[in-house]
């Protein structure tokens, strides 16, 4: 099978904005997905609400676009009454971390057999380019018109705090690299958390010094340091810039896991 | 082999669903109703089935819908607070016609209210607490035996129509204790499921479309959003969410008196008493300890849909006297169906009412 059998081709064409990164992150994902070998029948895509939830609307298996912040709630009792099924949960910062951010935790301490994948654009895309969880320090959107006054999560800090088996970071620049990660996720049994940063040209590269798709694409490519890259130079004693993008696996182990198919 | 137990009513309620197939529970603990899913939580591991306590009763209702969508009969029971934490949830199950089945053990409230005292201030609630329009199916068991026999049903109806049916216990009937005799078998509906080639939100007859079970080749997309009968999402049709709002309400509305479940006493009296639930109780002593009165009881084991045809059946009534653990939520429902006296019977506080207390409104009256 190809990737694109895997996308429904009547709900063509999507409503992901021009130079929007979500369609690298899906696709990337429905690489790895083939890569499995997973059948649709017992494959299920989940999402909760907001621009990368649409998502499995696209893709010709099973699946369910839940409420906002609930998708791995939705997702836990799908893979509780089923184990046989392969479930990779799409879901973005505000939808993990704001409204479903407990979700996230207990899903990652029970460390359910899910692959989640993260779509942080940094923004409420969806709405209109609202500020978010993981909205930089001093970052410009519609309720941040002076710059964000808050910290912004770190994701992979979260998850891997909070249990997770398997947690990796890359962005939309990262192809390769992220859908190897995504793979891994797949194949780790346990929870597995991948967040890619994707750029969101309408809504926050605009009002963010990011004037052309390219322009965020190429600071991922050059704001991105390896997780071992900062820990040697950390230990060095050296100051890893606050604007530097954390890439690569965080943690890989094997707690034991709910929801595994027997 | 049928058998006779001693039991609780919450207990009664967790014995129903496990005879009527579900096997798998989500909850959170909530006085009232905690026992439901501590006794779940020991006899479903062992009946090849799944209990998961969640992080709360927003989780706990997600993960009963996600549980469905496999095919899983599939419940959770909660109390008050828990019950407003699930509401878009509900919607949710609605919009996306999941049968599941909520246990709302109601407390007194607002808010947290009265943990362990009895109350029935959900009762609109159940009816339009989540946005939107919408109809839903409501069980009010008046005993022990109707924990067991209305949850039974709550699932029966839950998978012929495709809705959330709720059982509105309270905390009296679901902490008493009385006989309840467990037959051997119950009479268990089955979803019936999507043909094949059928698109999946195509309604069927009833107005309630197959079941696309995840994991069978169907290949659905399901979402909150609204949607055509293909199951995509299509928000900006003023027809389509319009023809699809009123589908949802109809296949509920349209069979309210052929699944109405009642008792009805002396119908030709001309004062009758209306009750669900634990203020039934206090009904049934008053017309026991008064034979000779002729006092009618409309009790309803079904209060949503409400089939206000039953109130009709009592020809000769000139008033409907309404006891309800709540201000009259119920009393004005009845308002609104017939042109004789209502009276209302309110009680707030746990107390149930007292024979004297509803005797004293007849002599009152008479």
């Amino acid at each position: 099978m190809s990737e694109e059998e895997w996308l429904r081709q009547d709900r063509l064409p999507h409503i992901f904005c021009a130079g929007c990164g979500n369609g690298t992150v899906i696709n990337c994902t429905l690489s790895a997905v083939e890569q499995m070998g997973w059948k649709q029948k017992e494959t299920v895509f989940v999402s909760g609400i907001g621009c990368s939830s649409r998502a499995p609307g696209y893709i010709s298996t099973d699946s369910l676009h839940t409420t906002h912040g609930r998708a791995l709630a939705f997702a836990t009792g799908i893979k509780l009454a089923n184990p046989q099924l392969n479930i990779v949960v799409f879901t973005g910062d505000g939808d993990l971390a704001a409204i479903g951010g407990n979700h996230f935790i207990h899903a990652c301490r029970r460390n359910i057999d899910l692959t989640v994948v993260c779509l942080n654009n940094m923004i409420y895309g969806m709405t209109g380019g609202q500020g978010s969880p993981t909205t930089p320090l001093g970052g410009l959107s519609t309720t941040t018109p002076y710059g964000s006054a808050e910290a912004a999560f770190d994701l992979c800090g979260l998850a891997s705090a909070a249990g997770a088996n398997y947690v990796a970071r890359w962005t939309s620049y990262h192809v390769r690299e992220l859908t190897r990660a995504i793979l891994t996720g797949l194949e780790n049994p346990g929870f597995s958390f991948i967040e890619s940063l994707v750029q969101c040209p309408t809504n926050y590269g605009r009002r963010n010094r990011f004037k052309q798709v390219a322009d965020q694409i190429e600071y991922f490519k050059s704001h991105t340091i390896l997780v071992e890259k900062a820990t040697r130079l950390r230990e060095k004693g050296e100051e890893i810039p606050s604007d530097m993008i954390l890439a690569g696996e965080f943690v890989r182990r094997n707690r034991p896991a709910l929801g595994v198919r027997p | 082999m049928t058998r006779t137990e001693f039991m609780q009513g919450n207990i009664a309620c967790a014995e129903g669903a496990l005879a009527a197939g579900c096997c798998f529970f989500g909850g959170y603990p909530i006085t009232p109703s905690t026992e439901v899913a501590e006794h779940m939580a020991l006899r479903l591991p062992k009946n090849k089935g799944v209990f998961i306590q969640m992080e709360d009763e927003i989780a706990s209702i997600a993960a009963v819908i996600g549980a469905s969508w496999t095919g899983a009969k599939a419940m959770t029971a909660t109390s008050g607070p828990g019950f407003s934490l699930m509401m878009e949830n509900i919607g949710y199950a609605i919009m996306t016609e999941t049968p599941c089945v909520i246990v709302n053990v109601q407390r007194g409230g607002p808010s947290t209210g009265q943990p362990t005292m009895s109350a029935q201030g959900d009762m609109l609630q159940c009816r339009f607490g989540s946005h939107g329009d919408y109809s839903v199916i409501a069980l009010c068991p008046a005993s022990v035996q109707e924990m067991f026999d209305l949850t039974v049903e709550a699932f029966n109806l839950a998978e012929r129509f495709r809705v959330p049916v709720f059982l509105m216990a309270d905390e009296i009937i679901g902490h008493m204790r009385e006989r309840l005799i467990i037959p051997d078998q119950v009479s268990i509906e089955q979803r019936k499921p999507l043909e094949p080639g059928t698109p999946p939100f195509k309604p069927g007859e009833n107005l309630v479309p197959g079941f696309p079970a995840f994991g069978k080749g169907y290949g659905v997309h399901v979402t909150g959003l609204t949607h055509d009968e293909r199951g995509y999402p299509c928000a900006t049709s003023p027809k389509l969410h319009e023809d699809l709002v009123t589908r949802l309400v109809a296949k509920v509305e349209r069979a309210r008196e052929s699944i109405t479940s009642c008792d009805i006493i002396n119908p030709e009296a001309e004062t009758v008493f209306v009750s669900y639930g634990a203020p039934s109780r206090t009904v049934q002593q008053v017309l026991h300890d008064h034979p000779g009165e002729n006092i009618g009881h409309l009790r309803l084991k079904m209060v949503w849909p409400f089939a206000e045809t039953l109130l009709s059946r009592f020809r000769d009534a000139e008033r409907f006297i309404v006891p309800e653990q709540n201000l009259g939520q119920i009393a004005r429902e009845i308002e609104r169906h017939v042109e004789k006296e209502v009276v209302k019977i309110p009680k707030l506080g746990g107390d149930l009412h007292t024979p004297g207390e509803l005797y004293a409104v007849v002599e009152d009256i008479q």
